[in-house]
């Protein structure tokens, strides 16, 4: 009965879609996803992460939606505030009777939110924030994240510098979370592989006010044979500036995370520093049938290319949609177990939701920046799986805390 | 040796760009009294500009043509602000002009990302200066050599603007005494615009001559405003060469700050202009003396003690808050919830910069220390709600008794900054103190007991302790020592004469003021589940400013209707729109334009506007 309806429902939205070019116009009532954003906040990484997700919804509806249903977003701006993504959260369950919650860019926002799904036992699938925490130190059964953390991309970018004959390393990270985390992980996950390490020197700017150049100086003066780099944004292009036209980067091997994402590297153009390890998002090389057919897509749909929030955006989609498949129902629990486990083939790889932390084994690129017709680009890159840079079963298990 | 000389260079880098930002601030503020927040988004306006003409002008020429038209592009925008603007509402009471210039913020900000777009923009370098100078065989850059020359070039340009033309006597003086330059028949208007032209002009070019050096974005704006803000106030307000000295002071300490304690960089500032302010409260080069007339409009009548026109109002709003939970849904009780709790903030900054003509620009701190009180409480005391509840406005309080003992010791705008300082200070507090306050990554799992769960059970606890504090509030307000604290805002020197000890009336508001909104910021606490240092953070402060401007601030009602529009307004047009912000700024403005007085001030001068009227023969 429910199946020939669903199949009705599903032949229906189909025809209709392709006659009337709409995605959706099924006699079925939406499931209502609720989305919460820092699109104000900072729209240079949310404005993607929503083309992204926009994009695979039309995609999904035009498939027929879910369980016959088609999907519908409602999504709302928290400004970059915490305390304001917590009450659109609440606006998005008891107004707009979502099912359940995406969204998030900010790692306190992802975790205000996280806190927030907890006591209102509601699944909520966190895309873009990267602190470790989420899914680990403050980790609940009802938060699910899809993009690597600052330890999985940390892990990554330790095992290139652990190559390198440097020793003396000199770390600059923005003064706030996500910076000592990155500088902590590192160093303690290269000075297991290398303990022959010495850190000679670190710079804390604050975030969004760099000093850049008395920060450069100051990095130089510790004559470090490399630099840890965790700056991102406008702070690491007043850094890039400062430290080409002071010579800091000359004969220093560097190692940088994110800063192959097109979100920061594009605007560095033509003054991209060449040979920085870095973890970003080579779109215009990736040859995977897939990613060619994402990248298709998203390029006549925008007439622009996308960037590292524009998968996170299109895989968080996909992974919802995914999980209420499986679960075959809307309600919160049969989400969590659907979601527990679940395998998914994105444009950039298949991933898994593990099921002992709820963190997805969604990887990133791993490779060498350079200059490609006065764009910066990343070259001699692979794909590292995430699910290789996470620690042990055991360790995980102590720092979640118990249910 | 070498490297300690190219950092006090790159200090002095830096100081110029502070520089030319900060004297432009300070020049508006001295001649007009106006608080300009939008001088961050004439910075940023300025470096956009900047970048749309650079990157079709070639050759170092066409640079320095992109500049120059970006700054005078900018000190135009400057200028119509003010004619357009403020210009309308310099009569009203002394803080209005500030939150138009809050408005025009969010509008700039908007419009800025609907012109230029999310991502940063890189512009390019000078031409013939790209590379690096040698400077004792290290590399310089050649671009900052011409930054450092550009700020004693600025300045020595202001001198001669202002020792050697009749304009610029005018402006001095108007400076120092504007009542007395309008007397004297300086036509003020034409006076007020040009030196928001000049004011603007000298933002803009600090925005514009950064282009070489970093990615133009949509933040630059608040991230340079209160930076500037510190270095006007450690300079002295008003004081040009004043703001070039705190502009060099601040820049070197940082550059060579960072080499001893690099953590430092979020706090330095702020620990530097408090001290400063401690020591020397009228700044490093400013006058005690400025004269300082309060205008006519803004002698307000005394307050009734509860005519009966409040008295209705009261009963309808209480009647209204009881009854309305019935009918909202469980969203609608988060929102109510969230409108008490943020009529009481603005209350409890009311009852400081009304009755107690004290106006902060740090009132999250205490806020923020009553949501941490009880987190922490929860946290680290594994305390029940009914006691967290209770460690709030203590906290609050303890915060508001040590740092209000060192501001109410000045007066004016530096007691703003002061206030400001301390609540930076605390923020940095709590974003820093990993270990105690779980630092950006906050407290979670702040949430109300079984009980109080239920939306409509937490709605009306909201009720009871935030409108209980309100009415407590209004009794102060009413009561003797509300008598006092005006007797003292309005005459401190005839309150000192008969007996009052001003200070220590003073310090007391203040306290009360920090633990109600302790209690408020409790109550915040377990409506969200958990606190970050964002309920210290400055445009927490800035809301509760906003709300009490735009609802008066010589009414006990305004701070109620401030809370509910502002709040009102936001959930009403965030949802519609990305560019939300430019249409609750033009909103503002629009209010700030027809309500001068603010909402509630316009109800109650309505009435006997009508009368007067009816006298005339």
């Amino acid at each position: 009965m429910t199946e020939r309806r669903t199949l009705l429902a599903g032949i229906s939205a189909l025809i209709l879609g392709s006659l009337a070019g709409l995605s959706i116009a099924a006699a079925a009532e939406p499931i209502k996803i609720g989305d919460v954003n820092s699109y104000t906040g900072l729209p240079a990484f949310t404005i993607p992460y929503r083309n992204g997700w926009q994009m695979a919804l039309a995609e999904i509806n035009a498939a027929g939606g879910v369980l016959g249903r088609p999907l519908e977003v409602v999504s709302y701006d928290d400004g970059g505030k915490p305390e304001e993504a917590v009450t659109r959260a609440q606006q998005l369950l008891s107004q707009d009777h979502a099912v359940l919650l995406m969204g998030t860019f900010f790692s306190n926002i992802g975790l205000a939110v996280s806190s927030f799904a907890a006591q209102n036992k509601v699944f909520f699938m966190a895309a873009e924030p990267l602190t470790d925490a989420v899914t680990w130190e403050k980790g609940n059964r009802y938060t699910f994240r899809l993009r690597p953390n600052t330890y999985m991309q940390t892990a990554m970018l330790a095992e290139e510098a652990a190559k390198l004959p440097a020793k003396r390393w000199a770390t600059v990270a923005p003064n706030y979370e996500y910076g000592t985390s990155g500088v902590a992980d590192f160093k303690k996950l290269l000075a297991a592989k290398r303990p022959d390490i010495e850190w000679v020197a670190e710079q804390w700017p604050a975030f969004g006010k760099i000093d850049a150049g008395a920060t450069v100086e100051a990095l130089a003066a510790a004559k470090p044979e490399a630099i840890y780099n965790v700056l991102f944004g406008g702070d690491l292009s007043k850094f890039v500036r400062e430290g080409n036209t002071r010579g800091l980067f000359q004969g220093r091997a560097v190692a940088s995370l994110l800063t192959g994402e097109p979100e920061y590297i594009d605007p560095l153009k033509d003054e991209t520093p060449k040979g920085w390890i870095v973890t970003g998002y080579p779109w215009y090389d990736i040859k995977m049938p897939a990613h060619e057919k994402f990248l298709k897509a998203y390029m006549a749909k925008y007439n622009d290319h996308p960037r590292m929030g524009s998968v996170v955006g299109y895989n968080t989609m996909l992974a919802v949609a995914a999980v209420i498949r499986k679960a075959a129902a809307t309600d919160t629990e049969k989400l969590i177990k659907a979601a527990e486990g679940l395998k998914l083939a994105t444009p950039i790889g298949e991933i898994t939701f593990r099921a002992i932390d709820h963190q997805s084994t969604m990887g990133t690129y791993v490779g060498k920046t350079d200059v490609r017709q006065g764009e910066g680009v990343m070259v001699d890159w692979h794909y590292a799986d995430g699910a290789n840079y996470l620690p042990s079963d055991a360790e995980v298990k102590k720092m979640r805390p118990a249910e | 040796m070498s490297f300690l000389f190219v950092q006090f260079l790159t200090g002095l880098t830096a100081a110029s760009s502070l520089f030319l930002v900060a004297s432009g601030l300070s020049l508006i503020f001295g001649v007009t009294r106006v608080v300009n927040f939008a001088h961050g988004s004439f910075y940023m306006l300025g470096a956009y500009i900047a970048y749309s003409l650079a990157t079709r002008l070639a050759g170092p020429l066409g640079f320095w043509a992109a500049v120059l038209l970006a700054a005078l592009a900018v000190g135009v925008l400057g200028a119509v602000m003010e004619a357009l603007i403020l210009r309308r509402i310099y009569q009203g009471p002394e803080l209005f002009p500030l939150l138009a210039t809050f408005a025009v913020v969010l509008i700039a900000q908007d419009a800025a990302l609907a012109i230029w777009g999310p991502e940063d923009l890189l512009g390019p370098r000078l031409p013939g200066l790209k590379g690096a100078a040698r400077v004792f065989g290290r590399a310089f850059p050649a671009y900052d050599l011409v930054l450092v020359a550009l700020g004693p070039l600025v300045l020595g340009g202001l001198w001669l603007l202002f020792h050697r033309t009749r304009w610029g006597t005018l402006v001095r003086a108007a400076t120092q005494d504007r009542e007395m330059v309008e007397a004297l028949g300086v036509r003020q208007t034409s006076l007020f615009t040009a030196v928001f032209f000049l004011g603007a002009c000298l933002a803009g070019l600090g925005g514009a001559v950064q282009l070489p050096r970093e990615a133009v974005n949509l933040h630059m704006d608040l991230n340079t405003v209160t930076e500037a803000f510190v270095v006007v106030v450690v300079g002295g307000m008003g004081s040009i060469a004043g703001a070039f000295l705190a502009a060099c002071l601040i820049a070197e300490l940082n550059a060579f700050g960072i080499l001893v304690f690099p953590q430092i960089t979020l706090v330095l500032t702020f620990l530097v202009m408090a001290a400063v302010l401690v020591l020397r409260p009228w700044g490093l080069m400013g006058r005690p003396d400025v004269a300082l007339r309060a205008p006519a409009a803004a002698l307000e009548p005394p307050l009734g003690s509860g005519s009966r026109r409040a008295r209705l109002f009261l009963y309808g709003a209480a009647a209204l808050l009881l009854l309305l939970p019935l009918v909202a849904g469980d969203y609608g009780l988060v929102v109510l919830t969230e409108i008490m709790v943020l009529a009481l903030f603005a209350a409890s900054l009311h009852f400081i910069m009304g009755p107690g003509g004290l106006v902060s620009f740090g009132h999250a701190a205490y806020f923020g220390l009553g949501a941490y009180g009880a987190a922490l409480a929860i946290r680290h005391l594994d305390f029940a709600m009914a006691p967290a509840l209770l460690a709030a406005p203590l906290l609050a309080a303890a915060g508001a008794l040590l740092f209000g003992w060192f501001s109410v010791r000045l007066s004016g705008v530096y007691f703003a900054m002061l206030t400001l300082a301390f609540a930076q200070i605390a923020w940095s507090g709590a974003s820093q103190w990993l270990s105690f306050t779980g630092g950006d990554n906050g407290i979670l799992g702040v949430w109300p007991s079984r009980f109080f769960a239920d939306k409509l059970a937490f709605y009306y606890l909201a009720l009871v302790l935030c409108g209980g504090s309100i009415l407590l509030l209004r009794r102060l307000i009413a009561a003797p020592f509300g008598y006092t604290l005006r007797a003292a805002r309005d005459s401190p020197l005839r309150a000192d004469a008969i007996g009052i000890d001003v200070r220590r009336h003073q310090w007391l508001a203040f306290v009360v003021a920090g633990l109600l909104a302790g209690i408020a910021g409790g109550t915040y606490a377990f409506s969200k589940g958990s606190v970050f240092p964002t309920v210290l953070s400055i445009s927490n402060s800035v809301d509760a400013l906003v709300m009490v401007l735009l609802g008066g601030l010589q009414s006990l009602a305004g701070p109620l209707i401030g809370a509910a529009l502002f709040t009102g307004l936001l959930e009403e047009i965030a949802p519609l729109t990305d560019y939300w912000r430019a249409i609750v700024g033009a909103i503002i403005l629009v209010l700030v334009i027809v309500f001068p007085r603010g909402l509630a001030g316009f109800a109650r001068a309505r009435p006997r506007r009508f009368r007067g009227a009816e006298e005339e023969p």
